[in-house]
């Protein structure tokens, strides 16, 4: 089984078409997942995932066997993401699709109000891109901050200092709407 | 801000926009749109693409870098 899987990725670094195949069956819903957790956007996530897998492709010849894949690949997704998050217009665009996003959690603290809830969704959507990945997967993710660095590309301590910012740019536009947290 | 700061944000933060938990799937099987996608245009070579003013912006930054340490921490802040 282990020879199995070292194979196809012998193979896929080697540009075969078949073995690209088979990780993309094996790891789409990984992918996908990863994507969803920072997109909040199915439609997206799906497009997303394409796109990486494209991207996995053209540069197969840069791939490690002995590193695995599904990390490679989760950081693949996490550029293609941030790439989509630089393009959007953020607020006017976003604003429609986290309207459905803001779902009432399990828990609601009855003092935050939908509104509330609604303007700091709005208020995330305005953060920097880079600010908004690292602090959408280590806070409302709760991913491991070394995952979210290895998905990032960047050590442990920037992924502090990143969700350190994002926060602080969010208590400050919230402050500015009469919301103090 | 303080940690309690900090806290408070991420519950708020964290109400107002609940995890994706579980495991989602794609509504539909992807590897179609795939395929088209790979025949749409050939892959082109893996390559990175530096524009002159990609290296002089690095060549810059460098010697800022060597020429006013101080300033290392402030580049590092905006990373």
């Amino acid at each position: 089984m282990q020879n199995d899987e070292s194979d196809v990725l012998n193979q896929f670094q080697q540009g075969d078409a078949a073995a690209f195949e088979t990780l993309f069956h094996q790891h789409q819903r990984a992918v996908y997942c990863w994507v969803l957790r920072i997109t909040r956007n199915p439609a997206a996530a799906e497009d997303l995932t394409i796109e990486t897998f494209w991207r996995i492709f053209n540069v197969h010849a840069r791939f490690d066997p002995a590193r695995g894949f599904e990390g490679w690949a989760r950081r693949i997704a996490t550029r293609a993401t941030l790439d989509w998050l630089r393009s959007k217009k953020t607020e006017n665009e976003l604003s429609t699709e986290m309207l459905d996003e803001v779902a009432v959690p399990v828990e609601a603290d009855p003092a935050v109000t939908a509104e509330i809830r609604l303007k700091t969704a709005m208020a995330f959507a305005r953060l920097p891109p880079k600010l908004r990945i690292a602090a959408t997967l280590a806070v409302i993710e709760e991913q491991s901050q070394k995952d979210v660095a290895n998905a990032l590309g960047i050590s442990v301590a920037a992924v502090k200092l990143r969700v350190f910012r994002a926060l602080r740019l969010l208590r400050k536009d919230l402050e500015k709407q009469g919301i103090t947290p | 801000m303080n940690k309690d700061d900090q806290d408070r944000i991420k519950k708020l933060l964290q109400q107002a926009m609940p995890p994706v938990k579980g495991e989602s799937e794609p509504r539909r099987d992807l590897w179609p749109a795939m395929l088209r996608r790979l025949n749409a245009r050939p892959a082109a070579p893996a390559q990175i693409g530096w524009a002159w003013f990609d290296g002089a912006l690095a060549f810059g930054l460098l010697g800022l870098a060597a020429f006013f340490p101080a300033s290392i921490p402030l580049l590092l802040y905006y990373l």
